[in-house]
C-alpha cells in the first residue's frame, strides 16, 4: 500500500489567526496527506504528545504572534526529551528573518514566512521526509 | 524509530511510540507487523471496546472527550480509535476529532489515535479491529471507537464493538428516518446528545417508540439478543398466554413511566419475570457541559456487566471472529485470484463460458476446486 | 427617440466594436473580476441604474438608508478620526508611544492587548508562557492601566480598546482610572470592541460559550445606557472576518447578521432598541479593491438602516445610521518588498474615505514582519493626512455617489449580504448558524480560494508571485524584550502582596454570587477592579462558572 504521508497541524501559543494553518491543512489534504489538525491555544506539551501518539511523519506550526522564540525551540526539546528523532518539524507565520537562524539551531527544518506557496510547502515536506521505506 | 524496533514487550511494557508505530503499520497493511500482532495474541480480552456512532454534527467527539475524562476519573486506561473518511479524491484526509480531545493529550493513562479510512470498503477496516486488539493487549481498559455514522461504517462497528453507543441528536429532521430504516437495529445503549436544544423530547419519544414497538414486537435487534441469553439463564415461562400478559405488563408500566428518572435519563424497562422483554436505555447529554455523561458512563458499564454475566460477551465476541475470520478468508481467496498463475485459469475459464463450451456455474465449481486445493 | 433607447443604440454600436477588435487582439484575461471574484463587466452605462430610485435607495447624507453616510456634512464638517492601534510589551513602554502618538497628530488612541489579556490570563500563567506583551500591552490590574494612561486625561481623549472576552473587566479598570483621575463615567469617550461572535469564526480570543458571553455583552449595554452615556459599547466587527478570508459581500453579510444577534439579545433582555442601538458601532476593512470596498461600505449602510428599521422598528435615527472605523487590510502586506505596502495602504485609505469611514487606522509598512517602528507608524498617520489635506477627496460628500460601476456594485453587494443574512436567519440566527460552523465554512472556502488564486498566478501580488526581487532581510525591526514576562510576573507578585485580600476576596466572592444569578455584572465587576482583584482571578471566577468555549473546526 502506498506510503501515506501523516502531518500535525498545529497552532502553539495564544493568537487565534488560523486562517493560514488552514488553508495549509486542507492544501495538504489536497496533495494526499493525513493531515490531524489539533486547533487553536496548543500546549509544546500537548503537540508532541499528540504526535507521538499520532505517529505522524511531519509536525507543522504556525505562530503569528511573535512567540515562536519560546514556543518552536520548546517543542523541539520535548521531542529530544521522548527520543523522537524521526520526525520532519516546519514552522511558518510571522517570523523576522533574522530568527530564523536561530530557529533551525533549534532543529526547526524549514520556516515559512508570510507569501510562502502551499506548493512549496508540500514539496519541503515530500523531499525532506525523515522517515522513507 | 524504525519498524523494526517495534516489539510485543515494547508495546506491553506501555511504549507509546511502539503502540503508535505499530498501528501505522497496520494501516500500511505492512507484512512485518504480523509477527509482532502473533506474539501480542497472548495478551489482551480485558478490555471493553465500546463503538460511538451516529450522524455527523451528533457531536460524538465531544461526548467521547466526556466519556474518556469520566473514565479517567473511575480510574480506567482508555484508548479512543477516531475514524474519519478519506477523500476519495486525492486519498488525503483532516482528522479533526482529536481537536476536542486535546486536553487529554498529556494524560499518560490517555491514548488517542485518528485513523483515515483509507478508502476501505465497509469504512471502519479490519485496521481498525487489529488496532483495537493492539490497544487491548497494551493495557488498556477502555478502547473506544468513534466512527462517522455516514455509509457502511455504522454497521461495521458491531462486529468490533462489545457495546455499541448510538447517539441522535435533535434538529436533524429526516435522519429519524433512517434510524427507523434499521440502524436502530445496532445499538445497546442509545444516546441523544444536545438535549438542551429544542426537539429533544420529541427524539427521545420516536427513540422510545421505535424499541418499544421492537421489543412488543419480539423484532430481532442487537440489543434483544443479550436479553435473550439473558433469558436462557432465568428460563422464563415459554406458555404463550403468559408471555402475552407480561407484555400487557410491561406496557402498562412503560405508559406509568417506568423509564423516566428525570426528564434526563430513561432507564431500562423490564417486564416482571421476562427478562427478554427489556426496552434498552436512552440517556439524554449535553455533552458541552457534561450533563448525563456520568449516567451514560454507568449504562455503558451496566451494559458491559449485563454482557458478562450472561456469558453473552464471549458468544458475541465469538460471532464477531467467526465474521472477521470470513472476511479474512475472503481477501486472501481474492488476492490468491490476483496472482499471476490463477488470473490466468481465470481467464481460460472465461474464454470456456464465452465459447459456451462450459456453463458460468461449472467454472465456479472448477475455480472453487482449484482453491481449495491450496 | 427616447434617452435609453439612444444608450441602447449606442451601446450596440460600441459592443460591435468591441467584437470587431476582439478578433485582432483580445483581451488581458477571458474574465474580469473584482478582488473578491465578482465577475466585471467592460462597462457601466445608466442601463445599469434602471429600476433605482434615488430618493428612496440613495438619499441624503444623514437621512434614511444612509448610503451616502452618516453625517450631513461629512468631512467637511471634520475629518475622521485618526485612530493608531498600538501598544505593546509593558504600560510604561505603551503610555510613552501613545503619548507620541498624541503628539504627532492623533485624534484618539487604539489600545492593542497582549494575547493573555485578550484570553484573561495573567502573565505568569502557564499558558502566558512567550506571549507575554507580544502582540500588544500586559495588563493584569487596575494598577497597570494607571500607568498605562499616566498623564494622559481621559476626558480629553477617545480610546478604543481592542478587546473582546473580558471587555467588562477593561471597561471596568478604565472607569476605575477614570475615577482616580476625577473624571466621571459620564465624561468618557471610546469604544471597547466587544464583539466575541466575530471571535468564535475569525479572531480565536474567545473564553466563555456564546450563552454566558452575550449575557455580558448585554449586562454592558444596559450599564452604559445608564452610567456611560458616551461609550460605544461594541464595535461589531467584519474586519477579521475579512482578514480571515472572507470576499466583501460575506463582510458585510457576517457582520451585520452579527449584529442582529446582539440587538436581539438585548431586546430580549428587555432593552428598548433606541435606548442602546444609538451607541452601537461597527469596524470593517478597508482592501486593495478601490470601488469594491467603497461599494461596500455604502451597501453596509443600507442593509444596516433597513434591518433596524423594519426588523427591529427602531425610531431614533441614531439608531439606524451604522457609524465605523476602518483598518486597513493587514491581509494584503507583504513581506517581500515591504515599502510597496506604503502604496497599498495609501490606496486602502482612499478606500475608507470615500466609503465614509469615521475613524481609521492604517497599517505601516512593516507589519508583515513584525510591529510596526515609530518610523513607520508616522508613514501610515501621514498617508491619512495626506488623503485628509491634500487629495481632494474630502471636499465633497460621497463623490462616487452616481458613478454607474460603483452605484450598480453596491446593489449587488446589498443582495448578496441579504441573501446571506437569510441563510442565517433560516438557521435561526448567527449564534446558531456560528454553532453548526456554517459561517466558518464560508469564510474558509473563500480564503482557500484567494490562496489557490495566487499560487496558479491567476491573482497577482507585486513583488510576491511577480515582480519578485532578492532582497536582504529586513532592518530595524521592533523586538519586544522577552523579559517583559518576568517583569510583569514580579509585578503581580508585588501587587498581589500588597492589596487588601480581604477586599479582593469578597469582591470574587460576590461576582461568582452574581454570576449564578442574572443580577448585570458590571458593577462586581467594577467593585473587584477597584480592589485590584487581576484580570485572571476576575476571569477564572467567571470560567468557573460559565465555562470554556471550544472551538468548532470546520476544514
Amino acid at each position: 500500500m502506498e506510503r501515506k504521508i501523516r502531518v500535525l497541524v498545529a497552532k502553539p501559543g495564544l493568537d487565534g489567526h488560523d486562517r493560514g494553518a488552514k488553508v495549509i491543512a486542507r492544501s495538504l489534504r489536497d496533495a494526499g496527506m493525513e493531515v490531524i489538525y489539533t486547533g487553536l491555544r496548543q500546549t509544546p506539551e500537548q503537540i508532541v504528545s499528540a504526535s507521538v501518539q499520532e505517529d505522524v511523519d511531519v509536525i507543522a506550526m504556525s505562530i503569528l504572534s511573535g512567540a515562536h522564540n519560546h514556543l518552536f525551540p520548546r517543542v523541539m526539546e520535548l521531542l529530544k526529551d521522548k527520543g523522537v528523532d524521526d520526525v520532519l518539524v516546519v514552522g511558518g507565520g510571522v517570523i523576522p528573518d533574522e530568527d530564523i537562524p536561530g530557529l533551525k539551531a533549534a532543529g526547526i527544518a524549514a520556516v515559512f514566512t508570510p507569501g510562502s506557496a502551499t506548493t512549496d510547502i508540500i514539496e519541503f515536506i515530500k523531499n525532506n521526509l525523515k522517515r522513507r521505506e | 524509530m524504525d519498524d523494526s524496533a517495534v516489539s510485543a514487550e515494547r508495546v506491553r511494557s506501555g511504549d507509546i511510540r511502539a503502540t503508535a508505530r505499530l498501528i501505522s503499520m497496520i494501516e500500511r497493511e505492512e507484512p512485518s507487523r504480523l509477527a509482532v500482532l502473533k506474539a501480542l495474541h497472548a495478551y489482551g480480552g480485558g478490555a471493553h471496546v465500546v463503538g460511538i456512532t451516529g450522524p455527523p454534527g451528533a457531536g460524538k467527539s465531544t461526548l467521547t472527550d466526556k466519556l474518556v475524562a469520566e473514565l479517567r476519573g473511575r480510574g480506567r486506561r482508555v484508548a479512543v480509535l477516531a475514524v474519519d473518511p478519506s477523500s476519495p479524491f486525492t486519498g488525503g484526509a483532516i482528522l479533526g476529532d482529536r481537536i476536542r480531545m486535546q486536553r487529554h493529550a498529556t494524560d499518560e493513562g490517555v491514548y488517542i489515535r485518528s485513523l483515515a479510512t483509507r478508502g476501505h470498503l465497509g469504512g471502519l477496516s479490519r485496521s481498525a479491529s487489529e488496532a483495537v486488539r493492539v490497544l487491548d493487549a497494551a493495557g488498556y481498559d477502555d478502547v473506544i471507537i468513534e466512527t462517522v455514522g455516514v455509509g457502511q461504517s455504522e454497521v461495521d462497528i458491531v462486529r468490533i464493538a462489545d457495546t455499541v453507543v448510538l447517539v441522535s441528536v435533535p434538529g436533524l429532521g429526516d435522519d429519524i428516518q433512517a434510524i427507523k430504516a434499521g440502524v436502530m437495529e445496532i445499538g445497546d445503549v442509545f444516546c441523544v446528545n444536545k438535549a438542551d436544544k429544542d426537539g429533544a423530547e420529541r427524539v427521545v419519544r420516536e427513540i422510545r417508540a421505535m424499541l418499544e414497538t421492537a421489543v412488543l414486537n419480539g423484532a430481532a435487534t442487537r440489543f434483544s439478543a443479550l436479553y435473550t441469553a439473558r433469558a436462557a439463564l432465568a428460563p422464563a415461562s415459554t406458555d404463550p398466554a403468559t408471555i402475552e400478559s407480561a407484555r400487557d405488563s410491561l406496557r402498562d408500566s412503560l405508559r406509568g413511566g417506568a423509564m423516566e428518572q428525570g426528564a434526563f435519563h430513561h432507564i431500562a424497562a423490564q417486564a416482571p419475570g421476562h427478562p427478554n422483554l427489556e426496552i434498552p436505555p436512552v440517556v439524554c447529554t449535553v455533552a458541552e457541559t457534561g450533563q448525563g455523561i456520568v449516567e451514560l458512563v454507568n449504562e455503558i458499564k451496566t451494559h458491559e456487566a449485563a454482557l458478562a454475566a450472561t456469558g453473552f460477551l464471549r458468544s458475541r465476541r465469538e460471532a464477531n471472529l467467526a465474521w472477521e475470520l470470513g472476511r479474512g478468508a475472503a481477501e486472501r481467496v481474492l488476492s490468491a485470484l490476483e496472482r499471476d498463475e490463477r488470473k490466468e485459469t481465470m481467464s481460460e475459464l472465461a474464454r470456456a463460458v464465452l465459447d459456451k463450451r462450459i456453463d458460468y456455474y461449472d467454472a465456479l465449481d472448477t475455480l472453487e476446486k482449484a482453491l481449495t486445493r491450496y | 427617440m427616447s434617452d435609453t433607447e439612444n444608450i441602447k443604440k449606442g451601446l450596440e454600436a460600441y459592443d460591435a466594436g468591441v467584437t470587431k477588435a476582439l478578433a485582432k487582439f483580445s483581451e488581458r484575461k477571458k474574465e474580469f473580476s473584482t478582488g473578491s471574484k465578482s465577475p466585471v463587466k467592460r462597462l457601466y452605462t445608466p442601463l445599469d441604474d434602471a429600476g433605482r430610485d434615488y430618493a428612496k435607495d440613495i438619499g441624503f447624507p444623514g437621512a434614511y438608508p444612509y448610503t451616502r453616510g452618516v453625517q450631513n456634512t461629512m468631512y467637511r464638517g471634520r475629518f475622521w478620526t485618526m485612530r493608531q492601534y498600538a501598544g505593546f510589551s509593558t504600560a510604561e513602554e505603551s503610555n510613552k508611544r501613545y503619548k507620541f502618538l498624541l503628539s504627532q497628530g492623533t485624534t484618539g488612541l487604539s489600545v492593542a492587548f497582549d494575547l493573555p489579556t485578550q484570553i484573561g490570563y495573567d502573565s505568569d500563567h502557564a499558558l502566558s508562557q512567550g506571549e507575554v506583551g507580544k502582540v500588544g500591552v500586559a495588563i493584569d490590574s487596575l494598577a497597570d492601566m494607571e500607568i498605562l494612561f499616566d498623564g494622559i486625561p481621559l476626558d480629553k481623549v477617545s480610546t478604543s480598546m481592542t478587546i473582546n472576552a473580558p471587555a467588562s473587566v477593561l471597561l471596568a479598570m478604565y472607569i476605575a482610572v477614570a475615577e482616580k483621575q476625577g473624571v466621571g463615567p459620564d465624561k468618557l469617550e471610546g469604544t471597547i470592541q466587544n464583539d466575541i461572535l466575530k471571535e468564535y469564526v475569525a479572531r480565536g480570543t474567545y473564553i466563555f460559550p456564546p450563552e454566558p458571553s452575550m449575557r455580558l455583552i448585554t449586562d454592558i449595554f444596559a450599564y452604559c445606557s445608564k452610567s456611560v452615556p458616551n461609550w460605544n459599547t461594541i464595535s461589531i466587527s467584519g474586519y477579521h472576518i475579512r482578514e480571515a478570508g472572507s470576499t466583501a459581500a460575506q463582510e458585510v453579510a457576517f457582520t451585520i447578521a452579527d449584529g442582529i444577534a446582539y440587538v436581539d439579545a438585548a431586546v430580549k433582555a428587555g432593552l428598548d432598541v433606541d435606548d442602546f442601538a444609538p451607541r452601537l458601532s461597527f469596524f470593517f476593512n478597508a482592501h486593495n479593491d478601490l470601488f469594491e470596498e467603497v461599494a461596500k461600505f455604502r451597501a453596509a449602510r443600507r442593509v444596516w438602516a433597513t434591518v433596524m428599521k423594519e426588523r427591529f422598528g427602531a425610531k431614533n435615527p441614531k439608531s439606524l445610521s451604522l457609524r465605523f472605523h476602518t483598518q486597513t487590510a493587514g491581509s494584503t502586506l507583504t513581506a517581500q518588498q515591504p515599502d510597496n505596502n506604503i502604496v497599498r495602504v495609501a490606496i486602502q485609505t482612499l478606500a475608507a474615505v470615500l466609503g465614509g469611514t469615521q475613524s481609521l487606522h492604517t497599517n505601516s509598512k512593516d507589519e508583515a514582519l513584525a510591529l510596526p517602528t515609530e518610523a513607520s507608524v508616522r508613514i501610515a498617520l501621514r498617508t491619512q493626512q495626506i488623503v485628509a489635506y491634500e487629495s481632494g477627496a474630502t471636499e465633497t460628500i460621497d463623490p462616487l455617489a452616481g458613478s454607474y460601476y460603483v452605484e450598480s456594485m453596491t446593489d449587488r453587494i446589498q443582495k448578496e449580504a441579504e441573501a446571506y443574512i437569510a441563510t442565517i436567519d433560516g438557521m435561526g440566527g448567527a449564534v446558531k448558524a456560528i454553532e453548526r460552523g456554517y459561517v466558518q465554512q464560508e469564510i474558509q472556502d473563500a480564503a482557500y480560494t484567494c490562496q489557490m488564486d495566487i499560487e496558479s498566478g491567476e491573482k497577482i501580488v507585486v513583488g510576491v508571485n511577480k515582480f519578485q526581487i532578492e532582497e536582504g532581510p529586513p532592518k530595524g525591526l521592533l523586538r519586544v524584550d522577552p523579559i517583559v514576562g518576568e517583569q510583569q510576573s514580579a509585578k503581580l507578585k508585588k501587587l498581589r502582596a500588597g492589596r487588601d485580600n480581604g477586599r479582593v476576596d469578597s469582591a470574587l466572592a460576590a461576582l461568582k454570587a452574581g454570576a449564578k444569578g442574572d443580577d448585570n455584572l458590571m458593577p462586581l465587576i467594577l467593585e473587584a477592579v477597584r480592589a485590584y482583584a487581576t484580570l485572571g482571578e476576575i476571569c477564572d471566577v467567571l470560567r468557573a462558572e460559565f465555562g470554556e468555549y471550544q472551538q468548532k473546526v470546520i476544514l
